[in-house]
């Protein structure tokens, strides 16, 4: 048994048919190919999974792929033109905000959540964001600076490129 | 002099990672990001029960059920149980009552997810829903999951080869010295602590892809590990016995291991016997976070009792300690190494206390089983020794940094032997703490702590309703592992070797690839390779790839954890690229017509002593020396260098750690 869906995915729109326990983050991963995401925990602890849907941060890895039927959604692979990255990702880079990278694209993809919402955020207010979002090598220290070095260079509107 | 190829000096300098740009972007390449034709999806069943025997498996519904390919049970498999690597004491004849896992349990199950069968199929949903179908007819049995508790009598008992579920009795140290230093002394102060289990839990789980080409008679297999080329070797000379060389194993992006990719697993083997099984379809096996806390080791798990000895002015003279580390239900491959040489052997930390002794007990419990996890025994070492100073400190009315202050290891001590027996390993290859200067980094820390406002921050806290505390910590650690005749040959370790390799290859447009032994799960070494060998030969970073964990391609090494990369295996790669400059000095004489001797090198620049114009790159000497059209007599074609690198000590590095804690006491919000 399987349901059609269709979604935007990245700006190109998809259609699936899917098992309806199909989970978001498997339908990414496995039928569209976008392994940009990744499943950490299994049980949304860890924000690994984190995708955009409808403009908002979500954890894919505990919606189903059925309830996003309809909706657009932005993965990691979404964000960088092919001659710019975007300003968090040059940010993550630039501060040294990741080690074994297995948890940035769900960080990168929380923090530009949090600086849609709120161009300007204190360190507080960073790690309040992204405390959803697990970095086992423990590299909070750069990852909160990566995210508040992004903020700045968004603010001033400054063109990033690779 | 001519600036043929100025290259800016990369070694010491702030560079962004040359790695990040795929994982910022999301094209990394993690074990379950791999996709191969017509591959197929393994499940585990994992025991419900800590301990319990198999009446039996009944396993014909499972295969019934759709998209099932084989459903596979311990019987099925000719593979001999996981090795034991690091038997405590290594050689020296302490007896070792060694149970290791089989790639599916067939005596019964000692652990709460010990696997038992598996399945195959189509889907990795098609092979967990077929994982419901099969029936195992449980006896449960009494579990113990205390280490403590197990030695006792009346403990359920879990292996027959280990009474009392004692794996071994090990100890160190000068036991009648330090006996009489703690029975004689003007102040002991005795503690009973804790150092709790810990799940290494790197965000990316373990996994692995085994695929038998049929037409080669090949096994390739794609784990996330540290360390590929061991598990080769394991997996080929102990538990398939499938010839090492018909098999390659690739570690792909690694997300975190912290100690807990380094060993040898069942999946590993499990995947290799199902693409068989299959004929040669590729099966993937990615665990689950619940599975990664049942059957991927745990960390630390000891009791200890401690003594401390000393004297009312606050010199310690003696340290007996004795500890039962459990060790799980069945031991991992270096498990009983880490509370034994890891941890025993550095118990006195940065302190000089005359007189140690230490006794480990390492016990079989109904828990998962215990190997490295960051630090890895040497963490467990300085709780012990930093309680113990501080209990000390309390009974004397001593401040904890000054106890610290009046017992360290000081700076015109060293090359330092300490007495829990770094340096009397049996065979006499000894090692030494070679330098530390513990008294600035301590001060360091307490300035930037506001040590000496404590007491009346303590105070201010008091009056706000919270609780503050500070935790102190002087601490070594020994890194850079190992020296082989000490960690090997002399029986201490593991019987085997810990030198490092690297291969540099300059190709004929002067671009550089660098093959080495590690193993990166986060640490950068495309990234600080790079820089090495780039400052080394003087060229430009950008003309450097490092190539890392695959074993059809890298020369053999030991991997990467126990902090050795940079100090053993770089220095593999400078040795490198010493015998690349000297290969190219030597062309760069014949061709510019020249005694070798009078050929000197600054960064990417070979010249004639004396006349700077008469210059050769070495991009130019590269070309020359891999074309081979008109070599000096004698010399081989192609820049190619291969350099192998045992260190002649592990390091010791120290440091001051301070927390300071504050606690609301109606809240307990830290």
């Amino acid at each position: 048994m399987s349901e059609h869906i269709a979604f935007v995915v990245n700006g190109t729109p998809r259609e699936l048919d899917v098992e309806p326990r199909r989970l978001l983050v498997q339908a990414l991963r496995e039928d569209l190919d976008l392994t940009g995401t990744h499943v950490g925990c299994d049980t949304s602890q860890c924000g690994a999974c984190t995708v955009h849907l409808d403009g908002r941060a979500i954890k894919s890895c505990t919606m189903l792929a059925v309830q996003a039927d309809g909706a657009e959604i932005r993965t990691i692979e979404g964000l960088a033109t092919s001659d710019a990255l975007h300003p968090m990702q040059t940010a993550f880079w630039e501060k040294h905000g990741l080690q074994c990278g297995f948890c940035t694209p769900g960080m990168i993809m929380t923090a530009i959540d949090l600086l849609e919402r709120n161009p300007d955020p204190t360190d507080d207010e960073i790690r309040h964001a992204i405390e959803g979002n697990f970095c086992r090598c423990t590299g909070y220290q750069n990852i909160v600076a990566a995210i508040r070095h992004a903020a700045e260079t968004m603010r001033s509107g400054a063109a990033v490129t690779a | 002099m001519i600036d043929v190829t100025a290259a800016p000096d990369v070694l010491g300098a702030s560079i962004k990672r040359v790695e990040d740009p795929r994982f910022i972007t999301g094209n990394g390449n993690f074990l379950d990001d791999i996709k191969l034709a017509s591959m197929t999806h393994m499940a585990i069943l994992r025991s419900p029960y800590a301990h319990a025997n198999i009446r039996s498996i009944e396993i014909d519904a499972a295969k019934r059920m759709p998209g099932v390919l084989a459903v596979i049970v311990g019987g099925d498999i000719p593979y001999n149980p996981l090795p034991m690597a690091w038997p405590a004491g290594g050689s020296a004849g302490i007896q070792n009552n060694i149970n290791t896992p089989r790639v599916l349990a067939m005596d019964g199950v000692k652990w709460t997810g010990e696997g038992v069968a598996a399945v195959v199929a189509e889907t990795p949903e098609q092979a967990f829903d077929a994982l419901e179908a099969i029936v195992v007819d449980w006896e449960p049995l009494p579990a113990v999951v205390d280490a403590e508790k197990a030695t006792q009598p009346g403990a359920p008992q879990l292996h027959e080869n280990a009474p009392n579920n004692v794996v071994f009795e090990w100890a160190v140290g000068d036991k009648a010295g330090t006996d009489a230093a703690v029975d004689s002394a003007e102040v002991v102060v005795r503690q009973r602590i804790v150092n709790q289990r810990l799940i290494p839990n790197p965000m990316e789980t373990r996994g692995d892809i085994g695929w038998y080409n049929p037409g080669t008679d090949e096994y390739t297999v794609w784990m996330s590990s540290q360390t590929p080329h061991i598990q080769r070797l394991l997996l080929t000379a102990f538990v398939t016995g499938i010839p090492e060389h018909k098999v390659r194993c690739i570690s792909p992006d690694v997300g975190g291991a912290f100690g807990s990719k380094i060993f040898c697993y069942a999946d590993m083997a499990l995947t290799m016997f199902a693409s068989k099984l299959l004929g040669g379809r590729p099966v993937k096996w990615v665990e689950s976070r619940r599975e990664n806390y049942q059957s991927t080791i745990h960390g630390r798990d000891h009791i200890t009792y401690l003594e401390i000895a000393g004297k009312r002015d606050g010199e310690i003279t003696g340290l007996r300690v004795k500890t039962f580390a459990n060790l799980g239900g069945r031991l991992s491959t270096i498990g009983p190494g880490i509370p034994t040489t890891l941890y025993g052997r550095v118990l006195t930390g940065c302190y000089k206390i005359p007189n140690v002794h230490c006794e480990v007990t390492g016990v079989y419990t109904n828990t998962t089983f215990v190997d490295a996890y960051r630090g890895a025994g040497r963490p467990e070492a300085t709780y012990v020794i930093e309680r113990a100073m501080d209990l000390f400190a309390a009974e004397i009315g001593m401040d904890r940094a000054e106890i610290r202050r009046r017992n360290f290891i000081a700076p015109d001590q060293f090359p330092y032997d300490n007495p829990s027996g770094l340096g009397t390993a049996s065979g006499g290859a000894k090692i030494y703490i070679d330098s530390g200067n513990y008294e600035p980094a301590l001060d360091k820390a307490l300035a930037m702590a506001g040590y000496d406002g404590l007491a009346a921050a303590k105070a201010e806290a008091r009056s706000r309703g919270k609780y503050m505390g500070l935790g102190l910590s002087t601490y070594i650690e020994v890194c850079g592992v190992a020296p082989s005749k000490w960690i090997g040959a002399v029986g201490e370790g593991w019987g085997a070797a810990m030198w490092e390799s690297a291969n540099i290859k300059m190709h004929l447009t002067g671009k550089t690839v660098v093959t080495v032994g590690t193993q990166p799960q986060g640490q950068g070494h495309e990234t600080t390779y790079s820089q090495v060998v780039a400052h080394e030969l003087g060229i430009p970073m950008a003309d450097i790839v490092v190539q890392h964990s695959d074993t059809q391609g890298t020369p053999f090494g030991y991997g990467t954890y126990g902090s050795r990369t940079s100090s053993v295996g770089m220095t593999a790669a400078i040795k490198a690229t010493g015998k690349i400059r000297e290969k190219a000095r030597r062309m760069a004489a014949h061709m510019l017509e020249a005694s070798i001797d009078d050929i000197e090198i600054d960064g990417a620049n070979y010249f004639v002593k004396g006349s700077p114009d008469r210059v050769k790159t070495i991009q130019e000497i590269a070309f020359a020396i891999d074309l081979a059209f008109d070599p000096p007599e004698g010399m081989e074609p192609y820049l190619d260098e291969t350099a192998y690198h045992d260190t002649p000590n592990c390091t010791w590095p120290f440091g001051t750690h301070i927390a300071i804690v504050e606690i609301d006491e109606e809240t307990g919000v830290v």
